[in-house]
């Protein structure tokens, strides 16, 4: 077959065409994802604490670890048990493999003693976030503290600046990892595993933009703090009744 | 031409040099700067994507009740009526996706109770505690209390 060079350009520009309409539509019909229900813009979430409500039975640690595939031996919440006793200078604080399977019994020679849930405090101005080198932590717009695993080095910068002790390397993926204030399920509405699963209510999910969230009253009617107010973290995880020596 | 280059081409020719230099550095930034890079912070959209994938291991208590109500309605008149079905019952959400795929087991009576209840120091004081030796002698907590509405 002989194909002149008018032919040629004549098919060619027929071909041309038609792929690039085809692309254009492809561009506008197929390319737009589904429209997201959850708005990042409207939630700024947190954690309320009531101390005087936990019990150490580490169903927390527990929920978190089953719902985020936690490696053995690793926390992305534990419990802490303080116990001050009469005439010691130092307190004792125990937290064995995180209370995942609560806690042995305690002394009864303690002055006081109680439990302290602890968890990323998803910091308004986070360490840690300051420090990554290479910008794979970052601050959700909903005021949530995360990690791109795609281009976290595993250099643990992080790690050393966190005050609170939250993160630490995934032993396998050899990337940080912490908590995610379970994104997975807050962004579906439902609450944190920690939360759903702690029988007596000591830990609650919170949403700052929400002005129907018992947070407001709850801020209001209660004497709060946060852990280790003088680094400035403006963490968001408020504890009601907190000792002066939890640390 | 030759006029121009044989009086300025010193620098013409750097000019020229820093120009391709520059137009390198923007193709490479386009190329190695992921897809919306910063459009929500100093971050990638795709990340939040990546933790929103997250497979759910604990269905909710919401969904649990949409079958299980009559449980529900049992728990709700005791004192057990604001733990949530999955604090005991483990993670279900396979279940709650295909019931008879998974079928949940029984919960460990002996330590479950206990984890809650052996009377500890540390404790609040107005939690409900037993020394579980002196008060069932190692009968176990259900042959008595009804899980789900405790109160004898």
């Amino acid at each position: 077959m002989d194909i002149s060079r008018r032919d040629l350009f004549i098919t060619g520009g027929k071909i041309l065409m038609v792929a690039s309409v085809g692309a254009t539509l492809e561009q506008i019909t197929g390319a737009e994802p589904a429209p997201d229900k959850y708005k990042m813009a409207d939630h700024w979430w947190g954690m309320i604490i009531d101390v005087g409500k936990c019990i150490g039975c580490g169903n927390c640690v527990r929920a978190c670890s089953n719902e985020n595939d936690v490696p053995e031996g690793y926390f992305r919440t534990w419990v802490e048990r303080y116990q001050v006793a009469e005439g010691e200078e130092n307190l004792r604080v125990d937290s064995p493999k995180g209370a995942i399977d609560g806690f042995p019994p305690s002394s009864n020679e303690a002055l006081k003693s109680f439990f302290i849930p602890k968890l990323c405090n998803h910091c308004v101005d986070s360490p840690c976030v300051q420090v990554c080198p290479v910008g794979a932590t970052f601050d959700s717009p909903d005021g949530v503290v995360m990690v791109d695993e795609s281009y976290c080095l595993g250099c643990r910068y992080c790690v050393q600046a966190c005050p609170y002790g939250c993160r630490y390397l995934h032993p396998e993926k050899n990337t940080v990892d912490k908590c995610t204030l379970c994104y997975h399920r807050i962004t579906q509405g439902l609450t944190t595993a920690c939360c759903e699963n702690c029988p007596t209510g000591a830990r609650q999910l919170v949403d700052f933009k929400n002005p129907k969230d018992p947070v407001h009253e709850f801020l209001r009617q209660n004497k709060v703090q946060v852990l280790k107010p003088y680094m400035a973290t403006k963490a968001k995880v408020y504890y009601k009744d907190l000792d002066g020596s939890v640390r | 031409m030759r006029r121009l280059f044989h009086e300025w081409g010193h620098l013409i020719r750097p000019a020229l040099v820093l120009l391709a230099a520059m137009g390198a550095f923007l193709v490479v930034r386009a190329a190695v700067i992921p897809k919306e890079f910063g459009k929500y912070g100093h971050f990638r959209p795709g990340a939040l994507d990546l933790v929103r994938s997250h497979p759910i291991h604990y269905a909710g208590q919401d969904t649990c009740v949409m079958c299980h109500d009559d449980q529900a309605k049992l728990r709700a008149s005791g004192k057990h009526a604001h733990v949530a079905c999955e604090a005991c019952h483990g993670p279900l959400a396979k279940h709650a996706d295909d019931p008879s795929a998974v079928k949940p087991k029984l919960p460990d009576v002996a330590n479950l109770c206990r984890r809650c209840h052996e009377k500890d120091a540390s404790k609040p004081k107005g939690f409900p505690q037993v020394a579980t030796v002196e008060h069932s002698g190692g009968v176990v907590c259900n042959s008595c209390h009804q899980p789900h509405n405790p109160h004898l």
